[in-house]
């Protein structure tokens, strides 16, 4: 079995298809993740395909599926941005050899086929269909969701994993050679962190709408809070330490206005969901959680880096693309998971959405109101890479958590948990579901 | 400040050799006269492939907006943090982008708007790159 990438067809990128085909009629049942660590600390069962089996086998398990009736899987392959295995580096061969091996042996070490899965979990004996959703946990779930709405499988697990190894995210590869390809040089001998980009969008925020940085502390202090209270984050797993404001505003520039807690922290991770059809909720130990439309943005900027006027444009359309599919306005919102790795991106989405009516420019004075997920207007209440790590997978377990009414501590309780949407990253190319705890 | 070299490809050998005689080119669509930067194979606006020109500059620009640098992951760059860094907007196209370490201005001092010229600066290979300076009043 040779694994496809998803073609463009199965996403929804363009606006006017009108109600998604399959509205209702997909949902998500059992969630799965993986413990998380800071680093990878060269065990075979701390390995990233390690981690991946363990939030597959949780995610069967939390469902109540046997492992037989699983006949769809789709992975994203890479699991990292900016932690590479350094070309000439002796191969960790008591891990590699410890799995069932493909023709790379970085598979499972530093990226994840699914054909290694397969490979490494012989439960799954009835596996027909496989494909790739490259990029985040966000593309996956498109994918997934299309393809049991297609009927290509009937009952899909879906995985996002991350390794992190030692070492400085981003310092190796050519960030640490005397000299650049001159096309890549054109883009990259400047020197911009990966925030940089961000932080040049949220500065032409602050100046246009007469904003600051300090008015970010709200959304920071709440998203940490929120993470704490996530079992399956980075921070509450190893690091239960609160954000204060104090903390967050002291914090050192990394790519000023972006500080360090704007910048998400590069964990180990894995989660994974089964996905099936709404007509086999009956079958499940846990509560559908329905799939009203998913979306996806794959605009560019025109040139270097994406100004506030196209960022602005494109979370607009991108809203439009999510509420058309669905079938629903901003009003149906119980609550949104929107993408917050790096947090200067959440207002953009929120502003695109028009969250609680807010308008271009609003965001920042919406996060000095209440916020929190016991209030009437909850902000990212899985607390989003800030509050769990980097992973771009929070945002999505949460949603279904809060719908399934499972969300423990963190559950919303200002509001009924009915419709929400999660996903991102960019404002320019990123991937949304809306979730419902109802197919209708 | 000393930036990596720069070993142009096929690709993006124009842009290089004219900015070794020290002159600004930017790639340009012949079937619909659109500059875009980066280069590109194809053209990002009528997907015209094959039909491009390297077209001069000016060399005038704007400060559209900047950042500043305190955590570069580039190692040859870490030893001039905290710096600059800019997006320059041409004024034969400000929908054209150009980055800028804005040699001169001190950091964290940027002059939003202020109008600039292109300079050429050597990198660690000797191959010159575009810079940028504002120009006095």
């Amino acid at each position: 079995m040779t694994t496809p990438t998803a073609p463009d067809a199965m996403y929804r990128n363009d606006e006017g298809l009108g109600i998604w085909e399959h509205r209702g009629k997909v949902a998500a049942y059992g969630v799965g993740h993986g413990p998380t660590s800071r680093r990878w600390d060269g065990r075979p069962e701390t390995c990233v395909g390690a981690i991946t089996i363990q939030a597959l086998r949780k995610a069967i398990a939390d469902a109540g599926v046997a492992p037989e009736q699983i006949d769809g899987l789709v992975v994203v392959p890479v699991t990292t941005t900016g932690a590479f295995w350094e070309e000439g580096k002796p191969l960790p061969m008591d891990v590699i050899e410890s799995f069932n091996q493909t023709d790379d042996p970085l598979d499972g070490v530093a990226k994840l086929s699914a054909e290694w899965l397969l490979a490494n979990m012989p439960e799954l004996t009835n596996v027909q269909f496989t494909m790739y959703g490259p990029g985040c946990m966000s593309n996956a779930l498109n994918v997934a969701a299309q393809a049991v709405g297609d009927g290509l499988t009937h009952t899909c697990l879906v995985v996002k994993s991350w390794h992190n190894f030692e070492g400085r995210y981003y310092q190796s590869g050519a960030n640490v050679e005397d000299a650049l390809p001159g096309t890549a040089a054109i883009t990259r001998l400047w020197g911009g962190p990966a925030s940089y980009g961000t932080a040049l969008q949220f500065a032409e925020y602050c100046r246009k709408y007469g904003k600051t940085h300090e008015m970010m502390a709200p959304f920071m202090e709440n998203s940490r809070r929120n993470g704490l209270m996530f079992p399956e984050g980075y921070w509450a797993q190893h690091r239960p330490e609160e954000l204060g404001r104090e903390d967050y505003l002291a914090a050192r520039w990394i790519a000023k206005p972006a500080n360090l807690f704007d910048n998400d922290i590069p964990i180990m991770m894995s989660g994974a969901y089964l996905f099936s059809t709404a007509e086999r909720a009956g079958d499940m130990k846990q509560k559908p959680v329905y799939i009203l439309n998913h979306a996806s943005s794959n605009a560019r900027p025109r040139s270097l880096t994406p100004t506030l006027d196209e960022v602005e444009a494109e979370t607009a359309r991108t809203a439009r693309k999510i509420y058309e599919g669905a079938g629903i306005t901003a009003d149906d919102l119980s609550f949104e998971n929107m993408y917050d790795g790096f947090s200067l991106f959440h207002q953009f989405h929120l502003e695109g959405l028009g969250y609680r009516g807010i308008k271009f420019g609003e965001a920042l004075d919406f996060y000095q109101t209440d916020i929190s997920i016991e209030g009437p207007n909850p902000v990212s209440p899985s607390g989003g890479n800030v509050g769990s790590g980097r992973s771009r997978v929070w945002m999505h377990t949460d949603c279904i958590q809060q719908l399934q009414g499972r969300a423990g501590p963190r559950q919303v309780t200002g509001v009924e948990p009915e419709v929400a949407v999660s996903g991102g990253p960019m404002p320019l190319g990123g991937n949304f579901t809306v979730w419902s705890a109802s197919p209708d | 400040m000393s930036k990596q070299g720069v070993v142009p490809d096929d690709f993006s050998q124009p842009f290089w050799d004219a900015a070794n005689e020290e002159r600004l080119v930017i790639q340009n669509c012949l079937e619909c006269n659109r500059l875009q930067h980066p280069p590109a194979e194809t053209c990002r606006d009528c997907g015209a492939g094959d039909s491009f020109e390297w077209k001069p500059m000016s060399g005038r620009g704007t400060i559209y907006n900047y950042g500043v640098v305190h955590d570069c992951p580039v190692r040859l760059l870490q030893e001039d943090q905290p710096f600059n860094l800019a997006v320059i907007m041409l004024d034969d196209d400000p929908g054209i982008q150009m980055f800028s370490h804005l040699p001169g201005v001190p950091v964290d001092d940027v002059p939003v708007g202020a109008a600039v010229e292109v300079i050429f600066e050597p990198t660690a290979n000797g191959q010159l790159v575009p810079e940028w300076r504002v120009i006095d009043d």
